[in-house]
């Protein structure tokens, strides 16, 4: 263990202060919107966190995401509602979401860069399709539950949560793990030809990325008082995964929390003068930032930094 | 008999599904790039021709007239302002951030759409619309079977283009070894140009086709994105002919597909063919 700098000091205590801010929020503020808006940031953090693990460390673009995050829900909400408490039907349902991705990952990782990707795709829609079909009534919580209902308690999850992602994601950055993930996103042949086990890691990078999307899935289903099964399952959720992330800065730490609070304060309040167009602005913006800025904002941070550090 | 008549609403639609593929295979092969907002190009082509039709009050059909060389002119538009960036990178990068763009521009086109034209359903109504032809117990739609007949006549007109038309045959020459075209003193971005502008005009006219014989809305640029990559993936890139053959083909096993497992499974059947090929042939049928 190296000695900690006092620059490093001084960011653990400014993380560990900014975190107990936010466990205080639901007793400072009464106000069920605010709290409902900071669940939706702490729920897309996780969600952009668990993406960028395997899109942005292992370089593996997964355009299936929501079958696992869909997945997670499926089975944290039966469970749930069956009787079994929450963090245990969250957890049975990311494990089973872990299995599944191991399963396919065997398969889906014959396939390369954007065959990969559409690859993952398709199987992201055939599940959708598949859960939409098999499970078509909407799912709605018992009267008990809802009377039972405290949104702080779905709030402290969230926050936990999004403390664990942030945490696994900096942990798996400096690992030997995380590495060997990033030598294969550069190139994978180098990679395997200077003895990284290929197929190894990125079946690992699958199954943190969604144990943790199942984690997030289980969640939205403690959540949401009702909703279409298929509802998680919907691409919109690897979509604004990789808006998010790409946004902040693809295979960085802090650019999916970033790019989560971004989207999800522009969202909110693009969508409450113009419906549907902050998805107009968001794809905009992507472009562009795929074409002039592919760091995303921390890229342009340290850009900026550079130039003020002359 | 009612499978046969399945089978045969699967063959007319399959005619549309092999010209959606035809733009996307066009501009894969020869950009090595990865539109996946082609299924929307296919949406504005649509509501491209119902403006045409509710605005100008002309013939459905007629406004491919107007749809196909405003798609050609939004395609050179696309491609001088991203596209043309993408196929400057080495072939690994433009795969990747094609995909990306392509995302970004889907959901766009998605939001622009939905400000535009609301996100209701749509569909041309044809004073001709109810028209059938009866050939035994087969009722043969008369817009649908129309529809196939253009798809064909579009789709047998860009094989002759690339055959015969001089920069028909750069385009030809540019997809298969790009590097060979430039010393043969082809200008190879031109052709990268004409390739992605004919994609989207082809998507238009595509678009003309479904929002005819079936309906659009802003959210169907995703379902007709996957269909045409799994007619691409079957068909293989190279042949005009065999994409169409592709999409008859896949309309065919959709329509099957119903049958035995009732009509909501039937867009899975395609997407499992899809996995399977895909993961039996690692780099896809794409590969050569």
């Amino acid at each position: 263990m190296t000695r900690l700098g006092k620059r490093q000091l001084g960011w653990a205590a400014a993380i560990l202060i900014f975190l107990a801010a936010l466990a205080l929020l639901p007793l400072a503020v009464g106000r069920d919107d605010v709290l409902n808006f900071v669940f939706l940031i702490l729920l897309s953090i996780t969600l952009a966190e668990s993406w960028n693990i395997v899109a942005g460390y292992a370089g593996q673009v997964n355009l299936g995401h929501a079958a696992f995050f869909g997945l997670g829900a499926l089975v944290a909400r039966t469970l749930w509602i069956g009787g079994t408490p929450i963090v245990l039907a969250m957890a049975a349902g990311a494990g089973v979401a872990t299995a599944l991705a191991l399963l396919i990952g065997v398969a889906a990782f014959r396939l390369r860069g954007a065959y990969f990707a559409i690859g993952t795709l398709a199987l992201g829609e055939i599940s959708r399709t598949t859960v939409g079909n098999v499970l078509s009534d909407i799912s709605t919580l018992p009267t008990a539950t809802i009377s039972a209902y405290r949104l702080s308690h779905r709030y402290y999850l969230a926050l936990a949560l999004a403390a664990v992602s942030v945490a696994a994601v900096a942990a798996l950055a400096a690992s030997r793990v995380g590495l060997g993930m990033q030598a294969i996103r550069e190139d994978e042949d180098a990679a395997a030809a200077s003895g990284v086990g290929a197929l190894g890691l990125k079946l690992t990078a699958l199954a943190l990325s969604t144990g943790l999307a199942g984690l997030a899935g289980g969640l939205f289903a403690y959540y949401h008082i009702s909703y279409y099964p298929s509802h998680p399952f919907s691409p919109h959720w690897t979509f604004d995964a990789l808006l998010m992330t790409f946004i902040g800065g693809v295979g960085t730490l802090h650019g999916p929390v970033l790019g989560a609070v971004l989207y999800v304060f522009l969202k909110e309040y693009l969508a409450l003068r113009w419906v549907d167009f902050h998805l107009l602005i968001f794809g905009a913006l992507f472009i562009a930032i795929v074409l002039l800025l592919p760091g995303g904002l921390v890229q342009a941070a340290e850009r900026a930094r550079r130039l003020l550090a002359r | 008999m009612i499978l046969a008549q399945q089978l045969l609403l699967g063959l007319l639609i399959g005619g549309i599904y092999g010209l959606a593929a035809a733009g996307l295979s066009l501009v894969f092969g020869v950009l090595k790039v990865l539109n996946v907002a082609h299924g929307e190009l296919i949406m504005l082509g649509g509501y491209g021709a119902f403006w045409a039709v509710a605005l100008l009050g002309i013939d459905p059909f007629a406004s491919l007239l107007l749809v196909l060389p405003l798609s050609l002119l939004l395609g050179l538009a696309l491609y001088w302002a991203l596209f043309g960036f993408v196929v400057r990178a080495d072939e690994e990068t433009r795969v990747k951030n094609s995909l990306l763009i392509g995302f970004g521009l889907a959901l766009a086109l998605h939001a622009l759409a939905v400000r535009l034209w609301t996100a209701d359903e749509r569909s041309i109504i044809t004073p001709y619309g109810g028209a059938v032809i009866s050939v035994g117990d087969l009722s043969i739609p008369v817009v649908r079977l129309l529809s196939l007949a253009l798809a064909f006549a579009l789709i047998g007109g860009l094989h002759l283009l690339l055959t015969h038309w001089r920069w028909g045959q750069a385009i030809r020459a540019t997809a298969d070894d790009w590097q060979a075209a430039l010393l043969t003193g082809i200008d190879v971005r031109r052709a990268y140009l004409l390739a992605f502008a004919i994609g989207t005009g082809l998507a238009g006219a595509a678009g003309t086709l479904v929002s005819i014989g079936y309906s659009i809305s802003p959210s169907i640029g995703l379902e007709w994105t996957l269909k045409a990559l799994i007619v691409v993936v079957l068909a293989g890139l190279g042949s005009m002919i065999g994409t169409f053959v592709g999409g008859l083909f896949l309309g065919l096993a959709e329509a099957a597909s119903a049958a035995a497992f009732g009509g909501p499974y039937r867009e899975v059947v395609g997407l499992v063919i899809f996995v399977v090929v895909l993961v039996l042939r690692p780099r896809g049928l794409f590969g050569r």
